[in-house]
């Protein structure tokens, strides 16, 4: 933090004007450490209230036995509360700890490797997919005619759902895919359809990041004579960042989501995707283990959002946050 | 005149894109391919017909149903927790982390809740997916108001749900499309994956995998085309109803396409 | 170029005292011509510009001050007619950096501090790093702003804002100064205290300035011209010249002032009648 010497005598009114202005943003910042403290406890008491409602739920459709009775809503809209259909909220906690039957470490160490795996499979895609949608974006910026005629595709590309398609991906990949120089292996086809769900929300916001410099800034740059590329560098770039990073949140979680059902359609082992599927096969069995995994998947969901967020923070830093969505 | 203009270029490269398609894939001819030719999927489309059309008849139930739901629960949400000002600042940047959820990975759970055949599961995740957009974009339509707005409808001395219905709601519109148009493709997908756990067996989603299996790729692709019909089918009807709900917004983007 | 080239440029240009800075002749300026839209913005603009000169353009809206002050930055060209800078066609110049800009809005770029907003035409200009540091320290002293050298630009209030602008318009010692408009958005105490910090810079550089306002105090206050445009389609209309002697805070209540003025006053009133 600069320091400022408020003591200092000055008779320049602007730089009065500034000391007011720079004790009102260190108030904001101490604000901000605040409101982040505070979005945490919410977030954990949220949880509290979500697992309360729950054995509530639980506790009450237990008390009038749902199951005797033919209720239009329950098991249709409501789901029944035997233990079946809802493992108490102890269990489900409980069986992180637990080991699964043929395995020596615990649930909660299974889930954690598989999830690196499937972080491993969309963070690759994602990458991709950041690179593939910025260079559409750079493209649709330089040439409008470009923009009025491919823009519709790239919207449309997005109706079509290729997460369906992701067996014949995998399949087709086994056997085609062997022009690179490394060996194709499963899980970077599982990449494709994090790379396909990554690259929209990137060329969308990029191009319009891109074209969000004030006309005057883009004059400033021409009387300076600068270049195309000196221009991309040093301003149209770094001004599209916040757009860019809005789109980066909404990739992140589809990439997983990618990721996720790419794994399942697939039938690419060990990742989380596989693991919902496998326990889902024997919910009978364990209920509360596929409610776990389930809960392994919102975790990482909700990591690699707030991975994003931190590394804008640090990149943009001090540049005004405009929200887009 | 100028409409004309603005649909030829858009025309001009779908004939390229689909002419490239078509030309590469007749050319080399390249055995058990993913992607076969334009022709061939409109052929598996004409010869299946009846099972497509069927198909997308049930998904397209559940994403329209899901997707209504969806929206009046996102609206009712929104509209609830901006009456509160200290609700709305915990709960909107809750739903916004709860929104990076991969809420598919609930499909499973929901099959063994509304049972493993129903559509119900479907719908299910289809509300999901599209209460969320649409919960925290319309929040922030109706919170993120110009404030001399506000003042001026207080300066008139207006009721709180006047002030509402003046100034949030027509503020939150364009907020709101934003997420619909987000929400219609999300719930295209949603429903199809959901259909590949549990649900109908008729459906576009089993069709897909089902197709892929037997290595019908063509079939498969006109199963997936269907899918993006119901898309775009609705993309346009969100639209049309854009222009019609907002005449004012249409009018302000024309004139900045001018300058 | 380097720094030595750019400064001996700022000074080979003082030497030759007969050489007009801006040389316009018969301008004209055209938006779609050929079109429905078509908008005569100038018409047959002639002006002549001395080395060390304050010329202010002032006008009604619409009377293509703005677009005048683009033809000479060469940001756009003209439909007609001829635009000299410093002897050689305007987008030599502009190719040359042989002037500095400042806009309405200070147009900082908010991801670079204060210094590194300062060192942008530099950076562009291939400077070397130790350079480009020194320089803009010394525009920082100019504009006095040093200690806030390592600030972002929306830690600073409107009017340090602009005062960066004008160090970043000023950082490669162009001959040359072109501003549109830059206190339109200030306050009115700011805004007097800018034209003060800009007369003094414009004393201490020796730089010539070309200043688009549409405020007649400020014109008169700053210039050594007054030049009033008018419009559909744009022309010069008149030129004042003011000679007021070394500014203060006295100027603004001087009988000579007022009547300078007035006199603008009244030639714009022509113009708008």
């Amino acid at each position: 933090m600069p320091k400022i010497d408020t003591m200092a005598e000055t008779d320049d009114p602007l730089v009065r004007e500034h000391r007011l202005k720079q004790q009102a943003a260190h108030e904001e910042r101490r604000d901000a450490v605040v409101r982040i403290v505070r979005q945490t406890v919410t977030f954990v008491l949220f949880m509290a209230l979500l697992a309360g409602l729950y054995t509530g739920y639980k506790a009450f459709g237990q008390a009038i036995d749902d199951r005797q009775h033919e209720w239009a809503v329950v098991g249709s809209v409501l789901p029944r509360t035997d233990d079946l259909n809802m493992p108490p909220v102890s269990e489900i906690f409980g069986q992180f700890g637990e080991t699964p039957g043929g395995r020596d470490q615990i649930y909660v160490k299974i889930l954690f490797d598989e999830a690196l795996f499937t972080l491993r499979e969309a963070f690759a895609g994602f990458m991709v997919g950041l690179v593939i949608g910025m260079a559409i974006a750079l493209a649709l910026a330089q040439w409008r005619r470009l923009e009025q005629g491919l823009l519709p595709y790239v919207i449309a590309s997005q109706t079509i759902p290729l997460i369906a398609i992701a067996p014949i991906i995998v399949i087709w990949g086994r056997k085609n895919f062997d022009v690179f120089p490394w060996e194709w292996q499963d899980w970077m086809s599982v990449s494709i359809i994090a790379t396909y769900l990554t690259f929209f929300p990137v060329a969308v916001n990029g191009l319009r990041g891109l074209q969000s410099p004030r006309p005057e800034n883009q004059e400033l740059m021409e009387s300076y004579a600068a270049n195309w590329l000196q221009t991309l560098w040093r301003l149209r770039l770094p001004a599209s960042l916040p757009y860019l990073f809005a789109a980066l949140k909404i990739a992140a979680t589809a990439s997983i989501v990618g990721a996720i059902v790419g794994e399942i359609s697939a039938g690419v082992e060990g990742g989380l995707g596989r693991r919902i599927l496998r326990e889902a096969f024997n919910y009978t069995t364990g209920p509360d283990r596929l409610f776990a995994s389930v809960l392994g998947a919102a975790v990482l969901g909700i990591f690699v959002f707030l991975v994003v967020t931190g590394v804008e923070r640090v990149v943009v830093g001090n540049q005004n946050r405009e929200s887009t969505t | 005149m100028n409409t004309l203009k603005g649909f030829s270029a858009p025309i001009v490269t779908g004939v390229v894109l689909f002419g490239l398609w078509e030309g590469v894939l007749t050319l080399l001819n390249p055995q058990g391919f993913v992607l076969p030719a334009p022709s061939e999927i409109v052929g598996a489309l004409i010869d299946n017909w009846d099972e497509v059309y069927q198909g997308a008849r049930i998904t397209g139930f559940v994403v329209g149903s899901g997707l209504i739901a969806g929206i009046i629960l996102g609206i009712l949400a929104a509209l609830l927790v901006t009456r509160f000002r200290t609700a709305n600042e915990t709960i909107t940047p809750l739903a916004v982390a709860v929104n990076a959820i991969p809420i598919i990975a609930l499909a499973p759970i929901f099959n063994n809740w509304f049972g493993l055949t129903s559509p119900r599961s479907n719908q299910a995740i289809v509300v999901a997916l599209v209460f969320f957009p649409i919960f925290i974009n319309t929040t922030r339509g109706l919170t993120q108001v110009d404030r001399s707005q506000i003042e001026l409808m207080e300066s008139y001395a207006a009721s709180r749900s006047r002030i509402t219905r003046e100034v949030r709601i027509p503020n939150a519109m364009p907020f709101f499309f934003t997420a619909l148009k987000l929400a219609t493709s999300l719930a295209v997908i949603a429903a199809i994956v959901a259909e590949y756990f549990g649900g109908r067996q008729d459906a576009l989603g089993p069709m897909i995998t089902q197709s892929a299996g037997l290595t019908r790729y063509d079939e498969a692709w006109a199963a997936v085309l269907a899918g993006t019909a119901i898309g775009a089918v609705l993309y346009f009807a969100v639209i049309v109803l854009e222009r019609v709900a907002m005449p004012w917004h249409s009018l302000i983007r024309a004139q900045e396409g001018e300058t | 170029m380097s720094e030595e080239s750019a400064v001996s440029e700022a000074m080979s240009t003082g030497e030759a005292e007969s050489q007009l800075v801006i040389d316009i002749r018969g301008a004209t300026k055209v938006f779609n011509p050929g079109r429905s839209n078509q908008v005569e913005a100038l018409a047959e603009i002639d002006l002549a510009v001395e080395p060390g000169e304050f010329i202010t353009l002032i006008g009604p809206s619409g009377c293509g001050k703005s677009t005048l002050l683009r033809l000479i930055a060469s940001l756009i060209p003209p439909s007609s007619g001829s635009v000299q800078v410093n002897a050689k066609p305007a987008e030599q110049a502009r190719l040359d950096r042989d002037y500095g800009m400042a806009f309405q809005t200070a147009g900082l770029f908010d991801w670079r501090s204060v210094t590194k907003n300062i060192e942008l035409p530099l950076e562009l200009m291939g400077w070397s790093k130790g350079d480009r540091r020194r320089r803009a320290a010394e525009m920082l002293e100019l504009v006095k702003l040093s200690e806030f050298a390592k600030h972002h630009p929306s830690e600073l209030s409107g009017g340090m804002q602009q005062r960066v602008a004008i160090a970043r318009a000023l950082a490669f010692s162009p001959s040359l100064l072109l501003m549109d408009e830059p206190f339109g958005a200030l306050d009115e105490m700011t805004r007097e205290h800018m034209q003060d910090e800009l007369l003094r810079i414009w004393k201490e550089t020796e730089t010539t300035v070309v200043f688009v306002t549409h405020s007649i105090p400020e014109a008169v206050y700053l210039s050594t011209r007054v030049v009033v445009m008018s419009p559909r389609p744009g022309t010069i209309a008149s030129t004042i010249s003011v000679d007021l002697g070394d500014r203060s805070a006295a100027t603004r209540d001087d009988p000579a002032f007022f009547k300078k003025v007035t006199e603008v006053r009244i030639a714009l009133r022509e113009v708008e009648g």
